[in-house]
């Protein structure tokens, strides 16, 4: 529905500071409808920081959010996902009490049309309602491969599904714009290659733009179209894979991290 | 036998009808039951109500309020100036007794009543303290309670700290085990559905519930509500049984014992929540001569309950015998 010329996000100047500590400054952003982007930066670059901004965790100090040219800046973040912005989260954040199942579920309680009473009542509209959002929480648990955990308690799942699982909860509330934050952390080689599939999975069958944070430079390159370099804050560059890869500053800011740590 | 156990938990409004059905036996056909037992058997639905309605708040939503005797306090006040007062005002030829059908007729539209104006307080307080992150609400609800306290011991027109003396008998096991089966049926089949899992998502993350799009000051407010509306019936239930109410009788050691039972009922769990609700009772009266002593009482069966976690030990046990849950492996 974007019409050409208004990007589906845009961040204009966006700064963030906690007291005397800058997260963010003078970050501009926008991404198509439909696009894959990339988000890399060394340890404390301002990544997550950038999403608590796009999905209103945090206001930003200073800047300008918009969402198909309509500000949003300082929405609360349950206004900011019904315009068709989802996250996941770096730390996963699953309802840890909530069966699988109901832990999609919960996606769709923003969109619910009956009321108080009629959950009460349990009347038609109840009833009608249920069956739908059952019926969808199970087929994108299927196609996600996890009709077979529906029950389970979702503490109990693997690491790897517990973040597919985040994913799938995000893309339940219906979102345009699918903010993953390092999906692949703590996956081993195989599953960073179910991965890279499954985002492009995710990419064809619910048109939704995604921006991805991810350590691992493969899986990055390998999918990104395009990409977006923080470092302390700032934006640092941003190309295709190929320009970014060429870019000094951005060799320079990854080579002083190098030598700092390993990445797992 | 076990079918219809089953049928009964799939389809709650059959549970619901068959629980009226059982207090409106209860109340036709319980002559014979003295009125001591009566008694009791009122002040555990009593404590049902108000049980279950604060693990609404407590258990499901994870909100800690610590003033819900208060709430059952306006309940209470409001609906006894409505027998006491107004109502006999406004239709002075009708006979006003416990038992005569003007009464009995009105008790109802008067519950109603005095729980919509808890209700409207449970607004006033949560509305603005429930929009803050973090332990304010357990702060404000402390103050309210005292507020709610001092306030009656200070309105003359209620008795001031002496109370209000003469309220209508009009309470029966019809009414009090009617709304505890309403108020038990009314949080399970809140909770279990799409809409009440917003509560429990509310309580194991907001932060993830808000990003799902989930107006998670809405639904602590309305959980907060909810809850008030259920301990306003109680308290009418409990002014119109008891005949007497005062200041006192709805102190901060009132909101504790009501807590004390949402924790031994498992937090989250309406039917264990009201399983405690009636051992509490039954505790309180065989307590009766050592009412001093309650609050240790209290102590120790939770410290107890802390260590031995009989929850997580009968859990299992129950799941066997009781159907409709299913144990999480297969
Ligand atoms: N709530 C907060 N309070 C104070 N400082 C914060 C807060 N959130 C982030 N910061 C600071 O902002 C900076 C950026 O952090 P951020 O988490 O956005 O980095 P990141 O790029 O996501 O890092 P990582 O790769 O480790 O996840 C860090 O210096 C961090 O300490
Ligand atoms: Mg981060």
């Amino acid at each position: 529905m974007t019409s050409a010329g208004t990007p589906l996000l845009e961040a204009r100047n966006c700064s963030l500071r906690f007291g005397g500590i800058a997260a963010l400054t003078d970050v501009s952003l926008r991404i198509d409808a439909g696009e894959l982007v990339g988000l890399i930066g060394p340890n404390g670059a301002g990544k997550t920081s950038l999403f608590n901004i796009l999905t209103g965790v945090y206001r930003p100090t200073e800047g300008e959010i918009l969402l198909e040219g309509r500000p949003v800046t300082g929405l609360a973040p349950h206004r900011i996902n019904r315009f068709g912005v989802a996250r996941t989260f770096q730390n996963i954040r699953l309802f840890g009490s909530l069966d699988v199942r109901m832990n999609v579920r919960t996606s769709f309680i923003a969109r619910l049309r009956g009321g108080l009473l009629e959950v009460v009542r349990r009347g038609k509209t109840f009833r009608s309602e249920e069956r739908e959002i059952q019926e969808e929480g199970r087929r994108l648990l299927a196609y996600f491969g996890l009709e077979e955990a529906s029950i389970l308690p979702s503490r109990s799942l693997p690491y790897g599904d517990q973040r597919r699982l985040e994913i799938v909860r995000a893309l339940a509330t219906r979102p345009r714009l699918l903010l993953l934050d390092e999906p692949a952390a703590g996956m081993n080689p195989t599953e960073k290659e179910e991965l890279k599939q499954l985002i492009a999975r995710i990419r064809a069958e619910f048109s939704t733009a995604i921006l991805l944070v991810e350590h691992d430079m493969k899986v990055v390159m390998g999918i990104c179209e395009r990409l977006v370099v923080l470092d302390r804050g700032a934006l640092l560059a941003t190309g295709t894979p190929a320009e970014v890869r060429a870019d000094p500053k951005v060799i320079a800011a990854y080579l002083g991290e190098e030598h700092g740590e390993e990445e797992s | 036998m076990f079918h219809s156990s089953k049928a009964l938990i799939r389809n709650p409004r059959l549970a619901l009808a068959a629980g009226i059905g059982v207090a409106v036996l209860l109340q036709l056909g319980g002559g014979w039951i003295d009125p001591y037992t009566t008694q009791v058997v009122l002040f555990a639905a009593i404590n049902v109500i108000l049980a279950v309605s604060l693990n609404l708040v407590m258990g499901e939503t994870g909100q800690f309020s610590l003033c819900h005797a208060a709430f059952m306090a306006v309940g209470a006040y409001t609906s006894a100036l409505l027998t006491g007062k107004a109502l006999p005002t406004l239709l002075p030829h009708l006979s006003w007794t416990g038992s005569s059908w003007a009464s009995q007729v009105f008790f109802l539209p008067v519950l109603l009543v005095g729980g919509s104006v808890a209700a409207l307080a449970g607004l006033i307080v949560g509305g603005p303290s429930l929009r803050l992150r973090g332990d304010y609400l357990a702060m404000v609800t402390l103050g309210f309670g005292e507020i709610i306290r001092v306030l009656l011991q200070n309105a003359n027109f209620v008795g001031g700290a002496r109370g209000m003396e003469g309220i209508l008998p009009a309470t029966n096991l019809f009414w009090a085990v009617g709304f505890a089966v309403l108020t038990v049926y009314t949080m399970i089949a809140l909770v279990r559905s799409t809409y009440g899992r917003g509560f429990q998502a509310v309580r194991d993350d907001e932060i993830a519930a808000a990003a799902m799009g989930i107006d998670t000051t809405r639904v602590k407010v309305t959980a907060f509500v909810i809850g008030a509306f259920f301990a306003g019936v109680a308290g009418g239930l409990y002014a119109h049984a008891v005949e007497f109410i005062s200041p006192e009788g709805f102190n901060f050691l009132r909101s504790f014992e009501i807590i004390v039972m949402v924790i031994l009922g498992g937090l989250g769990r309406p039917v264990g929540v009201a399983i405690a609700a009636i051992l509490i009772t039954l505790l309180n009266e065989w307590l009766r001569d050592l009412s001093q002593y309650r609050m240790v009482v209290y102590a120790l069966i939770i410290i107890l309950f802390m260590i031995l976690r009989p929850a997580e030990t009968l859990r299992p046990l129950l799941s066997r015998v009781l159907p409709g849950r299913k144990p999480a492996a297969s």
